[in-house]
């Protein structure tokens, strides 16, 4: 029989539109033939995940038409509430002002960050950018201020470590007990680090590993109130391909980014194998950001752009946290994820999952 | 009629996506979640979601058919609600709230165990669907979702003939199947 009409049969008779004759015909092939059989389980199965789709998707209509109509008449009323949430909504309101403030910073400390250059080990060159947003600026310390004050009025709700810094990057996990990965540069003269997730919490951390040649470092959350993270992304020892469509998520403000781009070299800054030339748009803040691929594998971490062609991006490659883990085995155990969870998922989904493992490493 | 007549009807109402079962259940519990969420450091709109959820929670046991509502609506409706809302916030990681609940509870752990792994399958072949591209996604969502016959579609999409319409529907859902099955096997 032919696919086509097999299929065509095994709906047919899921949907019980067989005759009494066809429907004993069809079963008792089934019965003598173990393949259609199992096409027929399968396609039964998947049948019935696609109608439940269909139900579900219907279904979550009528609810949406539903609260919009209870909505509309005043039933489910917007109003303003009382008690706790009236500290949660002055934090919300507030929580614009700060961003708005801390787009104009990040703008501001782009032209600082280029020019006050600080960057110094053997891959210095004119040619290279570290992207790291150095000296925060005065604008964005009245934004800590607002924000302390934000504290302050809700003592006991969030309560937040204050902390001067005065530079800020990107970091991420890379072991959900609180191990991060970043760049050499960005800790490099760094007194005290913290980092900080999406939401504002701060926690301390100290380096457990800096290599200034291939501008890796890991850092460790030494702070008892991080809660262990499941990681959604896996790093790979393999080597990534040229042409890859990739992604990366950063903190060149006080908020998270996103950008895409493509993989374009498999070396780096003037023929550094330990790292990749990729396109993307990224800037100071963006330094220790995760590179991570359509499979949710985390192929890369960037590190620097050359200051003057635009979206010539350089990537430590994630074999170096191999490497990395090797040479710290004796002091950390530190295990890399090995399973993207990530991997299928619409990319909208898969930033959300990300998103948390995501940190602003700050310092001063 | 009693209460439980009264709730039977509306899980009947519900399996079938009747409107205005779903209706009466929200005018009947959204504010008494509302105000358990605001409480405990939610705004409305956070409300508004979990709501969703529940209700998603509720449909799905309402028409697997071999729901028995061993407690009222609003309990089990409560119950989903606090339990979801806990886990949101503690996923957050915003301060745990003393949700000590002075209200009826029944453990409903297990179910949005099931409840999220169900999700978890739907969003496989959603995914797949977004991937199959048109005008494909079109035929099968008009044929398998939309309940449309082989004529209509033929007519809505420029077939000249149903024949001819319902050729393409099975390449599509060929292809369709293959996405699906090859994300279901490699996500378990």
């Amino acid at each position: 029989m032919d696919e086509n009409l097999l299929l065509d049969a095994i709906e047919r008779y899921k949907n019980g539109e067989m005759t009494a004759q066809e429907k004993t015909f069809f079963e008792e092939m089934r019965k003598n033939n173990p393949d259609v059989d199992q096409v027929a389980v399968e396609h039964t199965f998947f049948l019935n995940e696609l109608e439940r789709l269909g139900k579900r998707k219907s279904y979550q209509n009528t609810l949406r038409e539903v609260e919009s109509n209870l909505v509309n008449e005043g039933i489910i009323a917007k109003k303003q509430s009382k008690g706790t949430a009236k500290i949660a909504y002055l934090w919300n309101r507030y929580k614009k002002t700060v961003a708005v403030a801390a787009c104009i910073a990040a703008l501001v400390s782009i032209s600082t960050a280029t020019i006050l250059s600080t960057y110094s080990d053997k891959k210095q060159s004119i040619g290279l950018t570290p992207l790291v947003a150095d000296k925060l600026n005065k604008l964005e310390n009245k934004v800590d201020q607002i924000e302390n004050k934000l504290d302050n009025a809700a003592v006991g709700i969030t309560p937040k470590p204050k902390f001067a810094a005065n530079f800020r990057a990107t970091g991420f996990l890379i072991d959900g007990r609180g191990f991060i990965a970043t760049n050499a540069h960005v800790i490099n003269k760094a007194r005290n680090l913290i980092v900080e997730n999406k939401r504002g919490d701060q926690f301390i951390a100290i380096p457990v590993y800096v290599n200034k040649s291939t501008d890796l470092a890991i850092l460790k959350v030494t702070d008892t109130s991080f809660k262990k993270i499941n990681m959604p992304y896996s790093i790979p020892r393999a080597s990534a391909e040229l042409g890859e469509q990739i992604f990366t998520l950063g903190y060149p403000k006080e908020e998270v980014v996103y950008g895409e781009g493509y993989l374009s070299a498999k070396s780096g800054y003037s023929g550094d194998t330990t790292s990749y030339q990729i396109s993307i748009s990224v800037n100071p803040g963006n330094s220790g950001g995760p590179v991570i691929n359509r499979n949710g594998e985390v192929i890369g971490i960037i590190s620097g752009k050359e200051t003057n062609a635009d979206g010539v991006v350089f990537a430590i490659k994630s074999k170096s946290i191999y490497k990395a883990l090797e040479e710290i085995k004796t002091s950390e155990s530190i295990k890399l994820p090995t399973v993207a969870t990530i991997k299928g998922l619409e990319r909208v989904q898969q930033i959300k999952k990300i998103e948390d493992c995501v940190f602003m490493v700050k310092g001063n | 009629m009693n209460i439980l007549e009264h709730e039977h009807v509306l899980l009947q109402g519900l399996a079938a996506n009747d409107k205005k079962a779903v209706e009466t259940i929200y005018r009947e519990n959204y504010l008494t979640i509302q105000s358990f969420i605001v409480k405990n450091n939610g705004y409305p709109d956070d409300a508004k979601d979990i709501f969703q959820e529940a209700m998603i929670v509720l449909y799905e046991k309402a028409s697997s058919g071999t729901f028995e509502l061993t407690c009222q609506i609003k309990t089990y409706l409560y119950s989903v609600c606090r339990r979801l809302w806990l886990k949101r916030l503690q996923q957050m990681q915003r301060f745990n709230p003393s949700a000590e609940s002075i209200d009826e509870v029944i453990p409903v752990e297990e179910e949005l165990d099931v409840h999220e792994k169900r999700n978890a399958d739907l969003m496989v072949m959603e995914n797949a669907m977004n991937k199959i591209g048109e005008p494909c996604k079109s035929i099968l969502e008009a044929y398998y979702l939309q309940k449309k016959t082989m004529p209509e579609i033929a007519q809505f999409f420029g077939y000249t003939n149903a024949d001819n319409a319902k050729t393409q529907k099975y390449k599509c859902l060929v292809r369709l199947k293959k996405i699906f099955f090859a994300q279901y096997k490699n996500g378990e």
